[in-house]
């Protein structure tokens, strides 16, 4: 079957629509349609959503509030100098639009997402929520028999919620439609990285962000629906340059950003914005222990981000490098929420090991209620620009 | 009769003792690679004094480096230095004090060259920054580096998983590691020995911080606690000096008790004491002590605080225990102060304003270290809610001299002092000063 250009536009509208809706009207719809759903809430960058799906509840990425949300109570709970993700998570809490959450998960991404976990068993002591610990420890003796134990204390608390034993066959099931979901992740990103111009990256970032609410046979159904419609569609091809955004792994950007960056000349051909749609890099094993598999997956064949620890200096960094080399780009641009401890901290180091490799970059902050995107566009501009001159010389 | 310090300078024996033993270590890091002594960097939450000594190992706390620097006003160019070479103005002080100072030589604050670092030892305790913070250092170091992973509390307790991890880390990654680069063999009846005599100064320890509950109080445990704690936190624990440090100071807080005397400021002896706060967060550096005099001028003393708990919270039982010793080292890890989840610790604070009998909390936030302070204005809440003592709210920051604003943080804790008399006479107060 030919797609046609309205078939992408409709998928890319409808992922617009869940993007924009911060009452969760899918969410709600989703619970509502069977007597004793559950749903799960999670913050970045990564919970094991296998298990989440194996207890019958829908995973909804918490992801803050973006542009359009006003922040009232959310600010009342913060310093100023601290980022914007707990406040709009606040928010979204205190003014109800979470109230139908069972549970929620505050993954060990930093000091104030852990703290938040905390904050939120105070102020909603009704929802069961966790802090969600991994390892930082890689052997399998060492840190994967202390995951697998977390992973089982996650498992009991997940029965408890739903009111059902999570059972083994379940968690396998599970991890065979993650595994299709990744794959098809996976695809669209090799698909924009080769075509960029067929892919605009703030459709790409929509039809990600979907993943992120609706349930994971039916984003599966639109990974696959766009990729036929993009591919089928014709699209002028600009001569931008091939950029990969990195350090954006949490907090947000808002939309207008991503467009700003392809509008100033700048293809994104790679970027970290929900890491947990594609932090398995291959296929998770759907035979044998399933939590033992989950384990081990995250030891051994996950991504990488700040938030890891890498035990090998030499490698340090290497994992942006490869992005690089896999997607084809020019440059790296920086683009990290103010505040951000995990991607500023990093930011210098990973700087250092593309500098070695000769891969030039810039960096700039945002907060996802950015308004401003002049400078930004600017910047960019500028970045893309002294790419193309650089590489014609 | 006023609250303010009679002016003299009060030397006790234990601040000489604790001078002479911060000097030893500075001397020993200076003189280490000549001696050939092997430097082992590491952090003070969750630190592992005990058994780094076990390989004589020289400890080296780049917090501590960066707090000596704050206190003698070098960090602000430190700060600037790192700004310079990349480091963003949104990150911890600390790191960025840290990194200013290599980038400037590595001058120690005694004035002469640290060494470099032959292992680089992360306990990963209780703040995040901490993993980012030697990452950064390895890369400049290129040594070899031990990460110990504990888990944080999440849910306010340390479960069996979190403490054989920890304990299967310290005997499957730290302890080998030790023994590679010293080159000496773990002998773990000396880590015994070390441990039985980190307990002794622990009990005396726990016996100070709790002579607060006197009134007068005898010390001001803020101001005052940060000196308490250095030993013991630092590269001191399991020594002989530390347990002398604080059987002297325990002997010297005695006769404070039994002569119902203040606590001594760098002004001298604080004769009235008006107001009696429990205090979260950790203090500025870079104004230290005039941070300090805005207190006891207006007789505030401050008799609890959750920074003295940073490296250990002893007061709630924890003894490091010889008789199970990695087990002992993990538990101790675990229950560091900032390790504790949020709810653990507005229970710690509010049990701190009921068993001192305090008029209130003062919350200093940080700028730059979001472990303590991301949730701090929840803390504030709950402990008011839960209290009905008055909270308040300063901010300033560890060691960059830019976030200090004196005027502003005087005013505020003028302000809340006065809420306070307001709530003695029967006033409720209507809001924190926030």
């Amino acid at each position: 079957m030919t797609m046609t250009s309205t078939a992408t536009a409709d998928i890319v509208a409808r992922c617009q629509s869940l993007f924009d809706d911060l009452n969760f009207a899918y969410a709600r719809e989703w619970k509502a349609a069977t007597p004793g759903r559950k749903v799960i809430g999670y913050l970045p960058f990564y919970v094991p959503r296998e298990l989440i799906h194996a207890a019958g509840a829908l995973p909804l990425g918490v992801l803050g509030g973006g542009d359009q949300l006003e922040v009232i109570h959310g600010d009342a709970y913060y310093q100023s100098y601290i980022c914007r993700i707990p406040r709009s998570t606040v928010e979204l809490g205190v003014t109800g639009r979470l109230d139908f959450v069972d549970g929620m998960l505050f993954p060990s991404i930093c000091d104030v997402i852990r703290n938040l976990s905390g904050m939120w068993k105070i102020m909603f002591p009704k929802v069961k929520s966790r802090y969600f610990d991994v390892p930082q420890n890689y052997r399998d003796e060492v840190g994967g028999t202390f995951y697998i134990n977390e992973l089982g204390e996650l498992r009991q608390m997940l029965a408890e919620i739903s009111g059902r034993e999570v059972g083994d066959d379940a968690i396998r099931a599970s991890i065979a439609l993650y595994n299709e979901n990744r794959r098809l992740v996976r695809e669209v990103y090799a698909f924009r990285a080769k075509q960029p111009w067929k892919a605009p990256s703030a459709e790409v970032y929509l039809v990600m962000r979907a993943g992120m609410i609706l349930a994971v046979e039916e984003h599966n159904r639109l990974l696959r629906d766009y990729l036929a419609a993009a591919a089928a569609e014709d699209r002028p091809r600009r001569d931008n340059s091939r950029v990969v955004i990195t350090g954006a792994f949490c907090e947000q950007p808002p939309l207008s950003l991503i467009k700003s960056i392809e509008l100033a000349g700048c293809y994104i051909v790679d970027d970290d914005f929900m890491l947990v749609n594609r932090w398995e890099h291959s296929d998770v094993p759907v035979e044998g222990d399933p939590i033992q598999n989950l384990a081990l997956a995250y030891l051994h064949n996950s991504g990488d981000t700040s938030a890891k620890y890498e035990p090998d200096q030499k490698k340090k960094g290497l994992y942006l490098v490869e992005a690089v080399k896999r997607s084809g780009a020019e440059g790296v641009i920086f683009a990290a929420p103010s505040f951000c401890d995990p991607a500023l901290l990093e930011r210098p180091m990973l700087q250092e090991v593309l500098a070695a490799h000769g891969i030039p970059y810039i960096a700039f902050k945002y907060a996802e209620n950015s308004g401003q995107m002049q400078p930004i566009r600017e910047q960019a501009g500028t970045f893309a620009d002294s790419i193309k001159l650089w590489s014609e010389q | 009769m006023s609250a303010m310090p009679a002016s003299e300078t009060v030397k006790e024996l234990s601040m000489l003792k604790q001078k002479e033993m911060i000097a030893g270590n500075y001397e020993m890091l200076a003189t280490a690679k000549e001696a050939g002594r092997k430097v082992v960097s590491t952090f003070v939450p969750g630190n592992l004094n005990e058994l780094m000594m076990c390989f004589d190992m020289v400890n080296n706390l780049p917090e501590i480096n960066a707090i000596q620097n704050a206190m003698r006003k070098k960090s602000g160019g430190y700060i600037m230095e790192a700004e310079k070479r990349g480091h963003s103005e949104d990150v911890c002080t600390y790191v960025k004090a840290d990194l200013g100072m290599l980038a400037k030589g590595n001058l120690g604050p005694d004035g002469r060259p640290l060494p470099d670092p032959d292992l680089l030892l992360l306990s990963y305790t209780g703040c995040f920054t901490f993993m980012k913070w030697f990452e950064l250092l390895r890369q400049q170091y290129k040594c070899e580096t031990a990460m110990l992973h504990v888990p944080y509390e999440g849910d306010g307790h340390a479960s069996k998983n979190m403490r054989d991890y920890v304990v299967k880390q310290l005997k499957e990654e730290v302890i080998p590691k030790l023994e590679r680069v010293s080159g000496i063999k773990f002998d773990i009846d000396r880590l015994r020995q070390y441990l039985k005599e980190s307990a002794k100064a622990e009990e005396d320890f726990v016996w100070v911080l709790e002579s607060a509950k006197h009134k007068p109080s005898p010390i001001d445990a803020y101001f005052g606690g940060v000196y308490y704690i250095g030993p013991i936190f630092t590269a001191f624990r399991g020594t002989a000096d530390a347990t002398e440090y604080y059987r002297l100071l325990r002997q010297e807080i005695e006769q404070r008790v039994a002569q119902k005397l203040g606590p001594v400021t760098p002004d001298g002896e604080i004769h009235q004491e008006r107001y009696r706060l429990v205090v979260e967060g950790p203090p500025n550096w870079t104004s230290f002590r005039d941070f300090w005099k805005m207190f006891y001028d207006e007789g505030a003393i401050v008799v609890a605080s959750s920074y003295t708990k940073v490296g250990g919270v002893y007061d709630l039982g924890f003894r490091h225990d010889p008789e199970h010793p990695l087990e002992s080292l993990a538990e101790y890890c675990l229950g560091c102060y900032t390790n504790r989840n949020l709810p653990s610790r507005i229970d710690l604070l509010e049990k701190y304003i009921r068993d001192y009998e305090a008029d209130g909390l003062l919350i200093n936030s940080i700028k730059s270290c979001n472990s303590f302070s991301a949730g701090q204005l929840l803390v504030l809440r709950e402990i008011e809610r839960r209290t009905g003592k008055p909270a308040a709210f300063i901010e300033t920051d560890l060691c960059d001299p830019r976030y200090f604003s004196p005027a502003n943080i005087k005013t505020r804790l003028e302000s809340y002092l006065q809420m306070i008399e307001q709530k003695r006479h029967g006033a409720a107060p209507s809001v924190a000063a926030e």
